[in-house]
């Protein structure tokens, strides 16, 4: 089936499958957002507890989209695998160890003799819910903005700064910082906003959901202005385009702004998204006692959207999808950054599975949220965080 | 190999064998605990026995307590291959990322969604469910090690994939050659068994110790039970593998399998060395020199544990690197020559290919297939680098094997007395089972070393030296990552056994059970 394909075809079908890994790792951020809201939202122990637990039936889901998500990076683009990780070295080592610290929080923070204390645990749990929002913004923004570094005609790359990618977020002599900050930052906000709507769904305690609805646009709102910044500003600049015929890549004036118009289905699932993520915050904000519980959904599903659209937006179109500011011809493209056509022939039957895992996570989460978290249950929950 | 900083391969390595290291404290219990927690919960859901569900839930808070940094490890390793090894990560990235990806598609996702059942599910979905929810992550976690294990014995064997010099990489040519690799299948079954039987002595030497405070006696009991069955099956199973094996290196990575057994003279009807103490290695100039300062040795054993055959020949590490015209061995020397006309020929394509050289291309391609199958001994000048550390190798190698024995014959102990009803009154067996936990860690680690360190200095046997792997970083960041994870690990290590020993206590003095 896959094999009749073609090469190129290939290549644009993993791409699609890496940006919905993406775009599912970014709506289920939602429990590094609520991390951080922790002790905004709860401001007793029990309440606290409620919060951590909700999200804690989560957050393994989270991490693990996020390794599926480099482990089909590895495998479908090996060379912005190699480049990105092995140059960015800091960004990336600073968002694993928000991860690991992350990882053990939960099952450790409310255990009798854990060595650090509950409120270091909390503050890994902060650290996580800060850092991996915003770097990851960061690091995908600069796919739009570019990157310094060099591949070498044996297709070693190098990394043109000794910063190790840090000089992407704290640069400020460079005006794409403070694009690649925008949308680390309306990450950050979106995930707590998304975190927000999560707790309307999960959590039945009143206390709780009247701060979770007060605290709702004081998110929502930098969120927006955030995302507007950086999508304007990157419609509006020259983008990293190529040749399909002589692969030479070149700057071209307003280029995703044309990848928008001349992918008419990509500009069309991207405003969806987006109109469907305000939708759903509006609802929860304005008809609160009617639409709350589904206002997750609705956001959820347009973050999907959005960000699907934007990686879509990054790497169709014959647009180099990590580019090199260094060397413009070191810049990757979906096409001379992947695997080999087999490889990909083989991983599009693996990919298969993935409506079959969509389905049985589906029906799992249904099965544990047929009932919302309360503080009474917390109480009875031996095994609760 | 010039312009490579060997401080930054040093250091490199030493970052992910630390991670390495730490992730296998964690995942060999999460492989075998999940098995048996499933297998005690059936017991609960055919009987209805409540006492088998409160056995079922404190092992699987233990399990809970290991899982969370299992995973905290982990997750490292897989970007570590894109961090610090990125040469590697594009020279193999075609084949290696595949198994990965696949890992957490069919894995991950398995053990992450029903995990969250198998905890908190109890009062929330059926009984059933719940028990399918248990086996689901036992699958899922047994899954995620076949994927990263075929990966890995594709490493140590590399098969199913042809060299593409255009793009300077290796590419997949049989992905079901890469599967089914006798290397991958037999690693994986060696390791999870030996992860089962870390797990089944974690369980009964937990339980050991509950018999010695002479606690919940029944509780303890019924988990021994399960355990050492589980332990003895296991294990006996982890002897076969091992020896599977061993076969396999001798076929595939003969110099790993000389400094196994210290072997530095090849021969005929050789012994094996069961027991030795190494003294100073043989030096090209007394290449003559005993390596053994004590030894006691099994006739014959070594050639038939290599090939089945008592009279077969086992190549030392002297036959490699000189070579042996009567085995027709070929020395490492030649090896060498070979693999710099391999990388020449590859530079001379690419050079040749730019000017639109069709005639030099074609010849240097020849040049370059001819000789590609050592690729890596190219990067070397001196053929003596290419030998592992020979005494770890030996003394990892001799740890466990030896261990592996005892862990299987304590599996048989146990369950003999147990039968009749006399191991709750036997003070020494029930020390030994306790004593034996962190002998049955030692035995996981000193595998992993045998494995890994004595392939160096491969990390693609014969065609990739870890030296030109690394990722081309500043060397002191990663020195600050080294300690930042030798430090947070350890944190995280001590934080871990603290509350899995507060657990331990808290459910021995439980009143609710017998």
């Amino acid at each position: 089936m896959f094999e009749n394909l073609s090469y190129l075809a290939l290549q644009h079908y993993w791409w699609a499958i890496v940006a919905l890994l993406g775009s599912l790792l970014v709506f289920l951020m939602f429990v590094q957002g609520g991390q951080t809201l922790i002790y905004v939202l709860g401001k007793s122990e029990t309440e606290r507890k409620v919060l951590v637990n909700a999200l804690g039936r989560k957050w393994d889901l989270t991490f693990t989209t996020l390794v599926t998500f480099g482990g089909a990076a590895f495998a479908s683009f090996p060379l912005f695998y190699a480049t990105s990780f092995g140059g960015a070295y800091w960004v990336w080592m600073l968002i694993l160890f928000a991860f690991i610290v992350q990882a053990v929080s939960y099952e450790y923070r409310s255990k009798a003799n854990n060595f650090l204390g509950q409120r270091t645990y909390d503050v890994f749990l902060f650290v996580n819910g800060l850092l991996a929002t915003v770097l990851l913004g960061t690091a995908v923004a600069t796919f739009f903005t570019g990157s310094e570094f060099y591949v070498d005609p044996f297709n070693r790359s190098h990394w043109e700064t000794p910063f190790g990618g840090l000089e992407l977020a704290f640069n400020f002599g460079r005006g794409q910082t403070y694009l690649n900050l925008s949308l680390g930052l309306a990450v950050f906000f979106l995930a707590r906003t998304l975190a927000i709507l999560y707790f309307m769904n999960n959590v039945d305690d009143d206390t709780i959901l009247g701060r979770a609805r007060k605290k709702l646009p004081a998110n929502a709102i930098p969120f927006v202005v955030f995302f507007l910044i950086f999508v304007i500003g990157i419609l509006l600049s020259k983008g990293f385009a190529y040749d399909p015929v002589t692969r030479k890549v070149f700057m071209e004036p307003y280029k995703y702004l044309h990848n928008l118009i001349q992918m008419p289905v990509v500009g069309i699932i991207f405003l969806l998204g987006v109109v469907a993520v305000l939708f759903g915050i509006y609802r929860a904000w304005f008809h609160f006692d009617k639409c709350s519980r589904k206002a997750i959904w609705i956001s959820g599903i347009g973050t999907i959207l959005t960000v699907f659209g934007l990686f879509l937006m990054a790497g169709y179109n014959h647009t180099a999808f990590y580019p090199s500011v260094y060397d413009l011809q070191s810049s990757l493209t979906i096409e001379n950054a992947s695997s080999s056509k087999y490889t990909l022939i083989a991983m599009s039957y693996v990919s298969l599975l993935v409506p079959f895992v969509v389905a049985y996570i589906w029906y799992a989460w249904k099965s544990m949220n047929k009932t919302r978290i309360t503080t009474k249950e917390m109480e009875e929950d031996d095994h609760a965080y | 190999m010039n312009g490579v900083d060997i401080a930054l391969v040093d250091w490199s390595r030493a970052q992910f064998a630390l991670t390495a290291m730490y992730h296998w404290i964690f995942v060999p219990l999460t492989l075998g605990l999940s098995f048996i927690i499933a297998i005690m919960e059936t017991i609960y859901v055919k009987t209805g026995d409540e006492e088998w569900k409160k056995i079922t839930k404190f092992w699987m808070t233990l399990f809970g307590i290991n899982f969370a940094i299992g995973v905290a490890t982990g997750i490292i390793l897989e970007f570590e291959f894109g961090t610090n090894w990125s040469n590697y990560s594009w020279f193999v990235g075609d084949i290696f990322g595949a198994p990965l990806a696949i890992e957490g598609i069919m894995a991950f996702f398995l053990e992450s969604t029903f995990i969250a059942i198998m905890f908190f599910g109890w009062n929330k979905v059926s009984k059933k469910f719940h028990l399918a929810s248990s086996w689901l992550v036992a699958i899922g976690s047994n899954l995620s090690a076949l994927w990263i294990l075929v990966a890995n014995g594709w490493m140590q064997n590399p098969v199913g994939m042809v060299f593409n010099p255009e793009t300077a990489r290796n590419e997949m040519l049989d992905f079901w050659a890469l599967l089914f690799s006798p290397t991958a299948i037999n690693k994986f079954l060696h390791v999870i068994s030996s992860g089962y039987v870390l797990a089944a002595v974690f369980v009964v030497g937990v339980s050991s110790w509950f018999l010695l405070k002479k606690r919940k006696i029944q509780f303890a009991q019924r988990s021994i039970l399960v355990a050492a069955v589980f332990g003895l099956i296991s294990s006996i199973y982890l002897i076969l593998t091992g020896d599977e094996s061993a076969r396999q290196i001798y076929k595939v990575q003969p110099m790993k399998f000389a400094s196994m057994e210290g072997l530095y003279e090849g021969e005929q009807n050789a012994p094996l060395v069961a027991i030795g103490i190494m003294k100073k290695a043989p030096t090209p100039e007394n290449p003559k020199a005993d390596e053994f300062a004590f030894k006691i040795e099994i006739p014959n054993f070594l050639s038939y544990m290599a090939a089945l055959d008592p009279n077969a020949f086992v190549p030392g590490i002297n036959d490699m690197i000189n070579g042996n015209e009567q085995w027709g061995i070929m020395s490492y020397y030649d090896k060498i020559e070979k693999g710099k006309v391999a990388i020449g020929a590859l530079r001379d394509f690419k050079e040749a290919k730019d000017k639109g050289n069709k005639t030099k291309a074609d010849a240097a391609l020849k040049d370059f297939k001819e000789n590609y199958a050592y690729f890596g001994y190219g990067y070397y000048d001196d053929p003596h680098d290419l030998i592992p550390n020979v005494p770890i190798t030996f003394y990892s190698f001799h740890i466990m094997v030896i261990l592996g024995m005892h862990f299987m014959i304590l599996f048989i102990v146990v369950l003999v007395f147990l039968y009749k009803d006399r191991l709750k009154n036997m003070r020494w067996l029930q020390y030994v089972a306790l004593w034996t936990i962190p002998l049955v860690y030692l035995a996981q680690q000193a595998g992993w070393v045998v494995a890994e360190l004595g392939r160096q200095p491969w990390v693609v046997q014969d065609l990739m030296p870890t030296l030109s792997a690394v990722s081309n970083i500043d060397k002191s960041s990663v020195i600050i990552t080294f300690w930042l994870f030798a430090l947070t690990f350890t944190v995280l290590l001590i934080a871990e056994i603290k509350i899995m020993l507060t657990q331990i206590v808290k459910e021995s003095k439980n009143e609710g059970g017998q």
